[in-house]
């Protein structure tokens, strides 16, 4: 189920990309991806999404739109106005620390070109 | 004296200089293209030795530069002037070669039509006799272009069915006195043509209107046509751009055939997934240093224009949402027998 | 007089004729080839759909070591990010993103992909200009705009909701 909730989504993904007129690049749909999933997510659209495919809905960016979405809507919960600005980094800080973390140590290696 | 100028924008010079030595240096997927035996060294990595990209290109840049001096015995000193440009950010690869060669320098910036610029300035200075020996080169680099330009390298993403492949490469053509062999008889300076092209995936069609300007300007002013060439060449237009340069022209009247061609279409082989074909300052310096000079010497062409054609953007015009200029520029190189 | 007819229009005037830039422009429709559409979204579906299954079988591996849902999630996450900085270090992804497109971009591997390339290429220019400050030029956007998004939902359903 991963498999084909996952694979729709970067089906979608590249449909959009080939098909505009205009080329859409790869920041342009990582962008579209995360707001697309951050505002389902807000709609209660992406949820079951995510009890259908589990890793399927969570490991595309969109997946990364729901978390930050969720963890904003929690932290306004818990802590009002603040929480709107810290919740969603709370809840993908693990992710992106790991990006940062991985890219700099990452940079043992040299680009091959 | 007779006025070396005619028509519009050409001029035919009196005493036309003769290209006396030639180099071109490439990259390995250059190397395993279909002109891979007219190239003078094919360098086994994109890095050269060097510690960097940009620096791998200035060395070959400088390594063609002496290739050419080397093949007619000329040193240095003996050059009065390097007319070179590349396509970064203030053409910092011929800056730092001439850094090292120690020859009076005039950094040129044409886009990839700096080579042909080059060989008309350069013949303009050797007909006046403001010079002797004039070395023209250029260079591009495949992975300097993309980071300049495009995305990182190691970043996964499916090029355009439009794009070209910037060349790696450089190219160097000595200028001199000379009775025989192949000579610069003339040339078209060009002007800027912007149709409004706003895809930087799609530079063929940028510069298409351009060539095809500064050829029927070549035919107007010197009152020719497409019958009087053996081959009319342009730098790097590749597949899409080649054929409306040619739809653009034969508008006009004068019908190209297959006369036309195209460095971008000539330096790669289909196969090697190139897409629209090369690109660069060094596509058409490669080429015409190897492949088109080679032929004419063999008397395969006697008369051929090559027209150097230049996409003028930056990474930042593209951002703010302008056009893509282009411009082109020609040379006629006729064979001395 | 070779300049007798020059004249002051440059050729963009010229050429900034909505009719020409038009004309050209059907010109180039006409001539540009259209990308392998079903071959494109055959290598999406399946690469996106393999890493996310992978992905799904890390999260089955992390529940049964003991791992809650959630923990087990945030595991995997962090393992694909691993998984994706490695193989871009090693110069695989960029091959892997060819043949793919949105199939290896989407991912969240795709997301370390763009964070380590823009680090990894300029790190011939430093540590602090080159790699430190360059390493967000493609997947800052992404971080903004989510935020920003995210940060407005809250606080509309604080108000509204």
């Amino acid at each position: 189920m991963a498999f084909l909730i996952g694979g729709t989504i970067c089906l979608i993904g590249q449909l959009i990309m080939d098909l505009t007129p205009f080329s859409v690049t790869p920041s342009h749909a990582l962008v579209g991806f995360v707001v697309g999933g951050s505002i389902l997510s807000a709609l209660g659209l992406y949820q079951p999404l995510i009890n259908m495919g589990g890793a399927g809905a969570t490991i595309p960016l969109s997946g990364f739109g729901h978390a930050l979405t969720q963890g904003a809507i929690e932290g306004v919960k818990t802590k009002g106005m603040i929480g709107a600005l810290s919740g969603g980094i709370e809840a993908t800080a693990v992710g992106v620390g790991a990006a940062i973390i991985f890219g700099y140590i990452i940079t043992i290696f040299t680009p091959q070109g | 004296m007779r006025f070396k100028r005619i028509g519009k924008q050409s001029i035919l010079f009196n005493h036309p200089p003769k290209i006396i030595s030639t180099a071109s240096v490439v990259g390995p997927k250059e190397g395993e293209g279909p002109l891979k035996e007219t190239f003078d060294l094919i360098i086994k990595d994109n890095l050269f030795g060097e510690k960097s990209w940009e620096k791998a290109e200035s060395k070959i840049l400088q390594e063609a530069v002496r290739i050419a001096l080397e093949k007619v015995k000329l040193n240095r000193e003996e050059i009065d002037l390097f007319l070179a440009g590349d396509l970064l950010n203030q053409t910092i690869s011929a800056n730092f070669a001439a850094r090292q060669l120690g020859i009076p320098f005039f950094g040129l910036y044409g886009a990839c039509a700096t080579l042909v610029e080059g060989l008309i300035l350069g013949s303009v200075l050797i007909d006046g006799a403001y010079a002797e020996n004039i070395i023209a080169a250029v260079s591009s680099h495949h992975d300097t272009a993309e980071r300049q330009f495009r995305f990182p390298r190691e970043m996964g993403h499916q090029r355009p069915v439009t794009a070209q492949w910037t060349v790696t490469g450089a190219g160097a053509i000595i200028l001199a006195k000379g009775e025989k062999g192949p000579r610069i008889t003339g040339a078209t300076v060009g002007k800027v043509v912007d149709f409004g092209i706003k895809d930087q995936n799609d530079m063929g069609s940028a510069m298409a209107p351009a060539a095809a300007d500064t050829i029927i300007r070549n035919f107007r002013d010197t009152n020719t046509g497409p019958d009087d060439f053996d081959l009319i060449v342009t730098g790097d237009l590749a597949l899409i751009g080649k054929t409306l340069a040619q739809q653009l022209i034969e508008r006009e009247g004068y019908i190209l055939g297959d006369k036309f061609t195209d460095c971008g279409l000539l330096i790669y082989d289909p196969v090697q997934d190139t897409h629209a074909g090369g690109s660069g300052c060094g596509c058409s310096a490669v080429v015409t240093c190897g492949y088109l000079l080679d032929s004419m010497k063999s008397g395969k062409y006697k008369k051929i224009m090559l027209v150097g054609t230049g996409a003028l953007l930056s990474p930042l015009s593209i951002l703010q949402g302008e056009s893509i200029p282009g411009i082109a520029h020609a040379v006629v190189i006729e064979n001395f027998i | 007089m070779v300049y007798k007819n020059s004249r002051l229009d440059s050729t963009r005037a010229q050429s900034s004729q909505p009719n020409q830039e038009q004309e050209y422009q059907k010109m180039v429709n006409k001539l540009k080839p259209n990308p392998p559409y079903l071959r494109n979204a055959l290598a999406a579906f399946s690469v996106g759909g393999f890493i996310c299954a992978l992905a799904q079988a890390s999260i089955n591996l992390f529940l049964q070591l003991g791992l809650t849902t959630h923990d087990a999630g945030t595991a995997t996450v962090v393992l694909m990010i691993l998984m994706g900085a490695l193989l871009t270090g090693l110069g695989i992804y960029d091959d892997l993103g060819k043949f793919a497109g949105a199939g290896s971009i989407i991912p969240i591997t795709g997301f370390a992909n763009v964070i380590v390339a823009s680090a990894l290429e300029w790190k011939r220019e430093g540590y602090i200009f080159g790699v430190a400050a360059k390493m967000f030029t493609i997947a800052g956007p992404v971080l903004v705009y989510g935020i920003i998004t995210s940060a407005l939902i809250a606080i509309i359903i604080l108000f509204w909701g």
